[in-house]
């Protein structure tokens, strides 16, 4: 897989949610998602990069716009170095929160999501991967 | 802008959500909100939200705590306008909103707020705000 464009943005506050999400929406508009495709994957960064400032304590979001052979997608870092998640099985599963919201982040992620990847370790931070390629 | 304005008509108060939301100011739209149902004795909440681009868990809370909170304080609330795109993904990210009432426009939840009004109290008359 080919990375043609790259970006990273800085997540420490509830704005720099905002700015993720409208930065998601250009960069998903620009490889032709469509309508429905660019809502989900801009509502899928805006749990993750809620996320990444409410529990990691802020953190970085990556937009690269990539390519493989036959298609373009999107594909979405968002990195932190906060407590990390202690069970991952748990915290995907939905209804499950640490932090008063719906629990509904990480498994409504990884549904609006055509790939998802999540490393997590104790201590160390977090870090969750999200592609939504353009069929 | 760090407050969404919220209009009153009659019994009613009106709100258009027209800016990409932060959290701390939906958290602030729910607690004027539920204030302004009280000082200005209202029966009724209409949330245009055709302007929102997506509804994430964050803003579906709010808008789930603002019909409970309304419906303790003898308000109902219509949520109307929601983009097609906006529901597919709501329910694919595992919010059916239940509880909130829906229209397709304004027009229509005006309508459904009247309604509920006069089915709720055969002496509509009575309870006039002026």
């Amino acid at each position: 897989m080919a990375v043609e464009n790259s970006r990273s943005l800085g997540l420490t506050s509830q704005e720099d949610v905002v700015i993720v999400r409208q930065a998601v929406r250009t960069a998903a508009v620009e490889i032709g998602l469509t309508l429905v495709d660019q809502t989900k994957i801009v509502t899928a960064a805006s749990e993750l990069a809620r996320n990444t400032v409410v529990h990691g304590g802020g953190g970085t979001a990556r937009l690269e716009i990539v390519r493989d052979t036959t298609k373009r997608g999107l594909r979405l870092t968002f990195e932190d170095r906060g407590p990390g998640i202690a069970d991952l099985d748990l915290a995907m599963r939905d209804g499950y929160t640490t932090g008063g919201g719906l629990g509904l982040g990480l498994g409504g992620a990884k549904r609006l999501s055509t790939e998802f990847e999540i490393e997590s370790k104790p201590g160390m931070g977090t870090r969750v991967t999200i592609t939504r390629w353009k069929v | 802008m760090d407050r969404i304005p919220i209009l009153r008509l009659g019994r009613f108060l009106l709100v258009t959500i027209q800016v990409d939301m932060h959290d701390r100011l939906a958290l602030t739209l729910q607690d004027d909100l539920t204030e302004q149902i009280v000082s200005s004795r209202a029966r009724g909440v209409l949330i245009d939200i055709s302007a929102l681009d997506i509804v994430d868990s964050f803003i579906g809370r709010m808008l789930a705590n603002i019909a409970s909170m309304a419906r303790i304080l003898d308000a109902e609330t219509v949520v109307v306008g929601m983009q097609p795109s906006v529901a597919i993904t709501l329910v694919e990210l595992g919010l059916s909103l239940p509880g909130i009432r829906t229209a397709l426009n304004v027009d229509r939840g005006m309508d459904l707020l009247r309604a509920s009004g006069e089915s709720e109290d055969p002496t509509s008359g009575s309870r006039e705000l002026t």
